[in-house]
């Protein structure tokens, strides 16, 4: 096991340098300047603003420094657009909202998912596996910027149910929606995914044997066949996590929440570097080391994987 | 062995003694008649057509398609109009239309899914943003396939510490967060021409979007890699990337087909995604994508600008979905998974 992990994290670690050095070599290799506007600026300002931001030393000189900040200190330095913000205060602050709705959305989809999955590989080809498969479907192929506004229109404008946007802190009604929105793709893959999970663990022998030694259906059901159709579920987890932090992306766009994704997108818009790198190396780095816990996971769940 | 061939029907095989593996596989009544020879592709043909959903999936998708190509040209002939005509003169003309509503309130066929800001028919621009919805999303697609399936097949076939090197890469990619990285790229590289953006776009989500293809097709290969057909061909002395490419990349068809059925609606929704958010196609080219985003401004007082663009897609994205599940299902019952 430890071996197993060892070996993990020897690939997690370069693989997050590399995403790193991916984007800060995009933004480098890109034409123009973040502080190149309409109008070209004097010598003058344009000289003191390449000595005032590194940019006059050689490219290795900045890569050396952009890097040491990153990996010697955690220090991803300051941003352009909102002057005398560092951008660790910057992700401080946004980590929490874009973590609540991102966390909440999974663990609806799990719930809602890992059940509607089940009842469709038990009752297969019945009125409940069509319509719970076509439900799911749908889910898969509505796109989120277009669920939500639907959603908004429907119970914010015309029933006044929920509030349309706008972010008031953790446990509050305006996360219904973007929760919702948020969660309809993994719910539909996560019902996907277990029901063909269920299916095949439900065909399987030991699934047999547990029945023929007088097992209730239930225990039947919940020790044995959740536990090996619910793998394909935990190995999605790591897919899910990068897909949700897209997914939020466009979800704190559209209900107008602070978080991550929505600094993201300005950042890139306004080419505010050192924010673009930090946000990037930042999702890299908790993605990477969550895919870790799960892979660790999963090896001790099903101790094949442990020797390939 | 000659056969003896129908001659009104090429593709019928006589069944008779000559053409039966054993005495036992020719049933008695069809001694000596003329059946069709069944092939894979067509069991598979037969299977999907017995799958309703994916039929209707198959149609819609035709379609879309068909009307999304010669859409713009038929409106314009009919009503005299291009996707992106603005009327001038009549105030009332020049703001968004209800569907199926003139300017003065009266009910008109002319717009079916009314106007957007600028009066221009909906109608024309969901299919015009049709054709470029869907351009991106096949040719990005063809663009995942050369580089999924060359990878798959390469490091299927040579095997040992080079398959081992190139699949765990590929393990690496899959665990990254892409599209922030296609987001920087398209910011970063923002074309100053809409067509370039195009280019641009489809490059990125092709590059992206390889990865599952790779991985399917090396299954595949390893699979048939010891067969018979291939020991053949070495022991004739083809050359390694002949083998790869004449004689095992043919037999990974069926399972590729599935997949790039299935990765068209992913790569028009990552399209869409990012249009979305503005990194996508740049006006005046609209897809379904950048239609949708616009109509959000108005949902509250125009929502048929989101409505119809959005339905449109969620709908052509559905049938796409079906249809790749059906295919899967009638190609290769044994690959179930989602």
């Amino acid at each position: 096991m430890l071996r197993f992990i060892v070996r993990r994290l020897l690939i997690t670690i370069p693989t997050i340098l590399v995403v790193i050095s991916i984007t800060w070599a995009l933004i480098k290799l890109a034409p123009g300047n973040f502080y190149s506007g309409e109008k070209p600026l004097p010598p003058a300002i344009e000289k003191n603003i390449r000595e005032k931001y590194g940019l006059d030393k050689p490219w290795y000189q900045q890569y050396g420094k952009t890097m040491w900040g990153i990996v010697g200190h955690l220090d991803f330095g300051t941003s352009l657009k909102y002057q005398g913000q560092s951008v660790n205060t910057i992700i401080k602050r946004s980590l929490p909202v874009s973590a609540a709705v991102g966390i909440l959305a999974y663990l609806l989809a799990l719930i809602v998912g890992v059940t509607a999955g089940s009842i469709a590989a038990l009752k297969q080809n019945t009125k409940w596996d069509y319509s719970s498969m076509a439900l799911a479907m749908l889910g898969i192929s509505i796109p989120n910027f277009v669920l939500g506004p639907i959603l908004v229109l429907v119970f914010s404008l015309t029933l006044y149910w929920l509030p349309p946007s706008r972010w008031e802190g953790f446990p509050s009604r305006n996360l219904v929606l973007p929760v919702l929105t948020l969660s309809a793709l993994y719910m539909a893959y996560i019902a996907r995914l277990t029901r063909a999970g269920m299916l095949e663990v439900l065909r399987s022998d030991y699934i047999r044997t547990a029945r023929a030694k007088g097992l209730s259906e239930r225990d039947v059901l919940i020790r044995h066949a959740l536990r090996g159709g619910l793998m394909p579920v935990v190995s999605y987890t790591g897919p899910a996590l990068a897909f949700l932090l897209t997914g939020t992306v466009v979800v704190e766009r559209i209900f107008a929440l602070p978080g991550l994704g929505n600094y993201f997108i300005q950042a890139s818009l306004n080419r505010d570097e050192p924010l673009i790198i930090g946000i990037v190396a930042f999702i890299a780095i908790t993605l990477l080391l969550m895919n870790l816990l799960v892979d660790i996971a999963y090896a001790y769940l099903d101790p094949r994987v442990r020797y390939q | 062995m000659a056969t003896e061939k129908n001659p009104d029907h090429e593709d019928l095989v006589h069944i008779g003694p000559e053409n039966a593996v054993a005495e036992a596989d020719v049933h008695p009544d069809e001694a000596g008649t003329f059946v069709r020879g069944t092939s894979l592709w067509r069991d598979a043909w037969r299977r999907l057509l017995k799958n309703k959903l994916a039929v209707v999936g198959l149609v819609v998708v035709i379609v879309v398609t068909i009307a999304s190509i010669i859409g713009p040209t038929a409106i314009k002939a009919i009503f005299g109009f291009t996707p992106d005509f603005i009327p001038t003169g009549d105030v009332n003309a020049t703001r968004s239309l209800p569907p199926f509503t003139g300017p003065n309130g009266q009910f008109t066929w002319t717009h079916p899914m009314g106007t957007d800001n600028a009066g221009r028919d909906q109608f024309a621009r969901v299919l015009q943003g049709g054709q470029i919805s869907l351009f991106v999303g096949i040719l990005s697609t063809l663009v995942s396939l050369l580089i999924g399936v060359t990878y798959g097949a390469v490091a299927g076939y040579l095997g040992g510490r080079l398959d081992n090197v190139m699949m765990r890469i590929v393990d690496v990619l899959y665990s990254l967060p892409y599209v922030i990285v296609v987001i920087v790229l398209l910011s970063m590289f923002r074309s100053q021409t809409p067509r370039g953006q195009l280019i641009l776009l489809f490059i990125a989500l092709g590059s992206v979007s390889w990865l599952t293809m790779a991985r399917i097709v090396r299954g595949q290969v390893l699979s048939l890699k010891n067969q018979e057909f291939v020991l053949a061909a070495r022991a004739t002395g083809v050359s390694t990337p002949r083998i790869i490419f004449r004689h095992l990349i043919p037999n990974t068809l069926g399972p590729v087909i599935v997949y790039a059925t299935l990765t068209i609606p992913q790569i028009m929704l990552t399209e869409a995604f990012l249009s979305f958010l503005g990194f996508g196609v740049q006006a005046p080219i609209a897809s379904w994508g950048s239609l949708a985003a616009d109509g959000i401004q108005n949902i509250a007082i125009f929502p048929w600008q989101l409505v119809f663009p959005g339905v449109t897609m969620a709908l052509t994205l559905f049938s796409l979905n079906f249809l790749g599940d059906g295919l899967r299902d009638a190609l290769d019952p044994q690959m179930r998974t989602v």
